[in-house]
């Protein structure tokens, strides 16, 4: 059984509808990428999988549990992550206050994520701890963004553009401590417009157009067709 | 010279001369100041993370007087004990307007939650007169707080002073719990940004409840603590909520500390003032708002962009 099924869901803001009928699986220690251009609907594909944007029709299974319709902190607590594209760390609290709210127990068999560890990952951040958040560089937001889901010991943590805006030295360092985590054994759906990322990391690529699904195959796949690359990915 | 300030005001002449009427007007001050400040920090700190203005603050504040009548002077248990369940009651009340009411209007418009509110205060007021009627009663000092207290220059009601006391033992508090625990820094990100709070696996609805409950019982615990001299009766709530408003703007809506010091600022402005010019009281107070407004609109510690959405 796949860990997560998304089975055709619809989602709109308000009157204007932007998914329409995405469907797929991700298997466990999986990444799985969402490619497309800005505005195809990669965010909101995760905001809907989150509970932030409820889809209108269409299912979620979370190990082998019903999550569509259940509100964002339950679907949290049943141990899906969110990292968000704009980063959203909280300006007011301090890098260490930033970790510290998102805390929670890891389930039973699992090396938890603490400090400690979320520092080993991201050694920057342990310089740092007492830093309002509003105040870090990009490199830095992006790296406490992860940093504060995995303190949440979600076992599928959801990656929105990661490299987006970040220096090429800095992309790599994410594109490592990416490829870390899925050696840890965390299920991670990726969104990304970056073709080197997508194809150093993924197992499976979802190409999107306009809501909806227009290719999928394995990031080998994507490689070796570089058609599929100019259809969909280049401006 | 004094002479000519005495023509113009006598009460200014006294201030002047006679130190130990200036040190009482101070003291006056700070404890009226203090007072409001346990009432009106709820209001505030309702506003910072809920974003609604609640203009039944004031009718909280009311209930929290006539519970700690009822407890205290007809079931004969002690002060604090009736100070303390004014406090529950309005939390109790607060836990219910708030999962039953509030949760409607939090993405509403900003007249649709004045309006809910209004109503709010409406309706409790005459439920208040249901229960206690329309009579004014009389609250007695607590047996241990009833006398004077030698400052070495002058002699001060006690329990006047343990409102000076409470005050800023109060605003400790309440930074501490803000500052340094984890609730408290949930509570800051909740203001700064719920849905990724929420997406973090904190129930955020559960926060504001919370949060509700804390300031209603702030409103009760301050109406509690007003009862002896402000003797509980229909009406008022009126003027308090009118206090309380000048008092968060002057210091800035959802600033802890801004309202501490718009709290003692509205208290010195009003003692002082009717010390010197007895038949404009409410006029210095308005004046007040008035100049701070003009300086700063944001109020003395708010942000300039606090109170939009
Ligand atoms: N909050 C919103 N309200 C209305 N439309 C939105 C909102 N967020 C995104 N959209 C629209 O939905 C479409 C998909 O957006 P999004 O999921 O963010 O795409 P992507 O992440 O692939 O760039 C876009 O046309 C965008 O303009
Ligand atoms: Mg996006």
């Amino acid at each position: 059984m796949p860990q997560l099924e998304v089975n055709d869901i619809h989602t709109s803001y308000g009157l204007s509808q932007v998914l329409f009928g995405i469907t797929l699986d991700v298997e466990e220690g999986e990444i799985v990428s969402l490619v497309g251009r800005n505005g195809v609907g990669k965010t909101t594909t995760m905001r809907s999988i989150m509970g932030l944007t409820k889809p209108s029709q269409g299912s979620v299974k979370f190990e082998g549990k019903e999550i569509a319709g259940l509100a964002a902190h339950q679907i949290s607590k049943l141990g899906i992550g969110f990292v968000p594209e704009e980063r959203r760390i909280f300006p007011d609290l301090t890098v260490w206050e930033n970790l510290d709210i998102a805390r929670r127990p890891a389930p039973a068999g699992r090396e938890a994520w603490d400090e400690e560890r979320v520092y080993t990952l991201f050694p920057d951040l342990k310089e740092i701890p007492d830093r309002p958040g509003g105040v870090l560089s990009g490199g830095q937001q992006q790296m406490l963004t992860i940093a504060r889901s995995l303190m949440g010991n979600p076992r599928l943590l959801l990656l929105d553009e990661p490299s987006e805006g970040l220096a090429p030295k800095v992309v790599e360092n994410v594109r490592d401590q990416v490829k870390l985590l899925k050696e840890s054994g965390l299920t991670i759906i990726l969104a990304e417009q970056n073709l080197g990322f997508i194809l150093y990391l993924s197992d499976k690529v979802h190409i999107l157009e306009k809501g909806e699904v227009k290719w999928s195959g394995t990031g080998a796949a994507l490689k070796a067709d570089k058609s599929i690359v100019e259809q969909y990915l280049t401006v | 010279m004094l002479d000519l300030i005495r023509e113009f005001s006598p009460g200014l002449a006294i201030l002047l001369t006679n130190p130990q009427f200036a040190f009482i007007q101070l003291l006056n001050s700070i404890s009226q100041g203090m007072n409001l400040f346990i009432i009106a920090a709820g209001l505030s700190l309702i506003f910072g993370v809920l974003k609604v203005i609640n203009f039944a603050h004031g009718v909280f504040y009311m209930f929290g007087a006539y519970v700690v009548h009822t407890v205290f002077m007809d079931w004969g248990a002690p002060f604090w004990v009736g100070a303390i369940a004014s406090a529950l009651a309005l939390g109790v009340i607060a836990a219910i307007i708030e999962r039953t009411l509030f949760r409607q209007i939090y993405e509403a418009e900003h007249l649709m939650q004045l309006l809910l509110t209004f109503a709010i205060v409406l309706i409790m007021g005459d439920l208040a007169k249901v229960i206690w009627g329309t009579e004014q009663y009389s609250v007695s000092y607590p047996a241990s707080l009833k006398g004077a207290t030698d400052l070495g220059i002058t002699f001060y009601p006690s329990y006047r002073l343990m409102l000076c006391i409470i005050g800023p033992l109060i605003l400790i508090a309440l930074y501490w719990f803000a500052e340094r625990t984890r609730w408290g820094r949930m509570t800051k990100a909740a203001t700064q940004d719920r849905e990724m709070l929420a997406a973090l696996g904190i129930n955020v609805p559960l926060i504001y409840t919370s949060v509700f409950i804390l300031g209603s019982a702030l409103a009760g615990f301050g109406g509690a603590l007003a009862a002896p001299f402000s003797s509980p009766v229909p009406g008022m709530d009126a003027t308090l909520i009118v206090e309380c408003f000048v008092i968060v703007i002057v210091g800035g809506l959802g600033s802890l500390w801004g309202t501490f010091v718009g709290a003692l600022l509205y208290g010195l402005v009003f003692n002082f003032g009717s010390v010197i010019y007895p038949n404009g009281q409410d006029v210095f107070a308005y004046l007040l708002l008035l100049v701070v407004l003009l300086i700063r609109p944001w109020g003395l510690y708010g942000k300039p962009e606090a109170g939009g959405h």
